[in-house]
């Protein structure tokens, strides 16, 4: 589904952040990426959804080379790829409803109510759907991005340290939504730094845990 | 990317809303249509008056000129008749005919005041002459009347015409060019109020990227608002300069040339193109402005 073949990144001109870099991440597979903070952990999963573009090397997305797509082909393969980020952005003068089915709504494609309205009740927004997001508390906030990013169907789920501004319950409650996507199929690939995230996950479900390090991608030891 | 989306102009409601609908751009858009459309108003009713004054000036002087014959008291009659008789002849002359007395005094009178003692002034003898679609030949009438009548001077008005009739055509194009600057403007004004905008949402945009919006498709939320918001502007503009311009004194209260500025007849019509072309202005600078911005995005 996504395939990174011996990439590198760098900032302008400084030195490599990332360098031979070589994944591939299969469907319904379950990773988990981890490293210190400032390792390149974020700019890995924006060459995986195309936000940047490899200094070296090549990002394959659903066997297509990214290097070779127009911004209107990234666009639509973005509808195929649901991202959740830490500091989760909303259009903060849309309901949160209206945020959920935005993905849908820049496609010009119909918005199916009961969808919408089984999407809200997955995540336990049922009541918070016509609220606008500064109204929301952070774990509501994230498990709404998470809403936003499963709208259109995707089979690849990507998530930015979601946990990282919410308390560990509601991280447990988000972990519980992440695990159940990849049950139905999804692939899904969480960037984070909480070990005892991992941990939780893996006794969910069978999960890969990668570590950036030194701008190398390995594969981390047993001790996780 | 498709050069002309048509739903860029046509609107879509659920698009329209992922721009928040406030903002002082919102406002500076609207002024800066209006204002500049108030005075597109005017630029184009000097343009049209001015083009009427130079048709009317070229026309009505073309066709009419004068003959001045100046001789010794007794060879004036036999000069005139000579003259007279070239006109009879010459090609190009529809009538002709020699001022009386009598209306060379009123012709005079502004100048010199009542009760002129003609009889007293040694004043040349004048004959009108109006030409016929063809026209005359000037140098040549000019060469018979040499010869058959030496004290006469053929005056086409040509000299003072010319300079005259280029004003007016100057004034027009002043009125042309001061539309186009107008229009210069208020794309640059926009522009600057649409970065304004788009560089204060920002953050939107990103977002709508991140879920999968195409450029084309946030360049049209932005774009269909400021068209909007310019179009209806310089309706208001529009609208009240030509309220202004109907209020300003008509062409016969006082006859001279600035109470003929306004329009006349289908003139009237001609700033109902100003709203449409401030929208258009509007359409293109902020879709460029847009599509720029998109561009320099990830």
């Amino acid at each position: 589904m996504i395939e990174l073949d011996n990439v590198g990144y760098s900032y302008g001109r400084g030195g490599a952040l990332l360098s031979d870099i070589t994944l591939r991440l299969a469907p319904g597979s379950f990773h988990f990426l981890t490293g210190p903070s400032g390792a390149g952990k974020t700019t890995l999963l924006k060459l995986c959804y195309l936000e940047l573009h490899p200094t070296v090397g090549r990002v394959h997305l659903y066997g297509v080379d990214g290097t070779r797509m127009t911004r209107d082909d990234v666009a639509r393969t973005r509808q195929s790829i649901g991202v959740v980020h830490q500091d989760c952005r909303f259009l903060d003068h849309l309901s949160v409803a209206e945020n959920i089915a935005l993905p849908l709504t820049v496609s010009s494609r119909p918005v199916p109510g009961q969808d919408l309205h089984d999407l809200l009740h997955w995540v336990g927004l049922r009541n918070q759907a016509g609220q606008l997001p500064p109204e929301l508390s952070g774990g509501e906030r994230q498990r709404a991005a998470l809403a936003r990013a499963v709208m259109t169907d995707p089979q690849i789920i990507i998530a930015d340290e979601p946990t990282g501004n919410i308390d560990w319950e509601m991280s447990l409650k988000l972990l519980g939504l992440l695990v159940e996507l990849n049950r139905m199929g999804k692939t899904v690939m969480i960037a984070t730094h909480d070990l005892a995230l991992i941990r939780a996950a893996k006794s969910q479900v069978a999960t890969r845990v990668l570590r950036i390090q030194a701008g190398r991608l390995t594969l981390a030891g047993a001790d996780l | 990317m498709r050069v002309l989306d048509l739903s860029l102009l046509l609107g879509d409601a659920q698009a329209d809303r992922v721009v928040p609908p406030t903002g002082f751009t919102a406002q500076l858009t609207l002024f800066t249509s209006a204002a500049m459309s108030f005075l597109a108003v005017f630029a184009l009713a000097l343009s049209l008056a001015t083009g009427r004054v130079a048709e009317t000036w070229s026309e009505a002087l073309a066709r009419a000129s004068t003959i001045r014959i100046s001789a010794p008291e007794g060879q004036l009659d036999a000069q005139t008749r000579a003259v007279e008789q070239v006109l009879a002849t010459t090609p190009g002359i529809a009538s002709f005919r020699v001022i009386p007395d009598a209306e060379q005094a009123q012709l005079l009178e502004p100048w010199l005041g009542p009760g002129l003692p003609l009889d007293d002034l040694p004043l040349p003898r004048l004959i009108e002459v109006i030409e016929d679609a063809r026209g005359f030949a000037p140098d040549g009438l000019r060469l018979r009347l040499a010869a058959e009548a030496p004290g006469a001077v053929l005056d086409d008005h040509t000299r003072w015409r010319r300079p005259l009739v280029e004003a007016a055509e100057g004034l027009r194009w002043l009125g042309l060019l001061s539309l186009a600057l107008i229009g210069g403007a208020m794309a640059g004004m926009i522009t600057l109020a649409a970065q304004a905008a788009l560089a204060a949402n920002r953050q939107i945009i990103e977002v709508l990227r991140l879920v999968g919006a195409r450029d084309v498709y946030i360049a049209g939320a932005f774009t269909r608002r400021f068209t909007h918001r310019a179009g209806l502007g310089a309706l208001l503009g529009a609208g009240l300069g030509l309220v202004a311009i109907a209020l300003l004194p008509g062409n016969d209260s006082a006859g001279s040339f600035l109470t003929g500025l306004g329009f006349q007849g289908v003139g009237w019509i001609t700033p109902a193109f100003i709203p449409p072309v401030a929208a258009a202005v509007a359409f293109l600078a902020t879709r460029s402005a847009a599509l720029r911005m998109l561009g320099r995005l990830s």
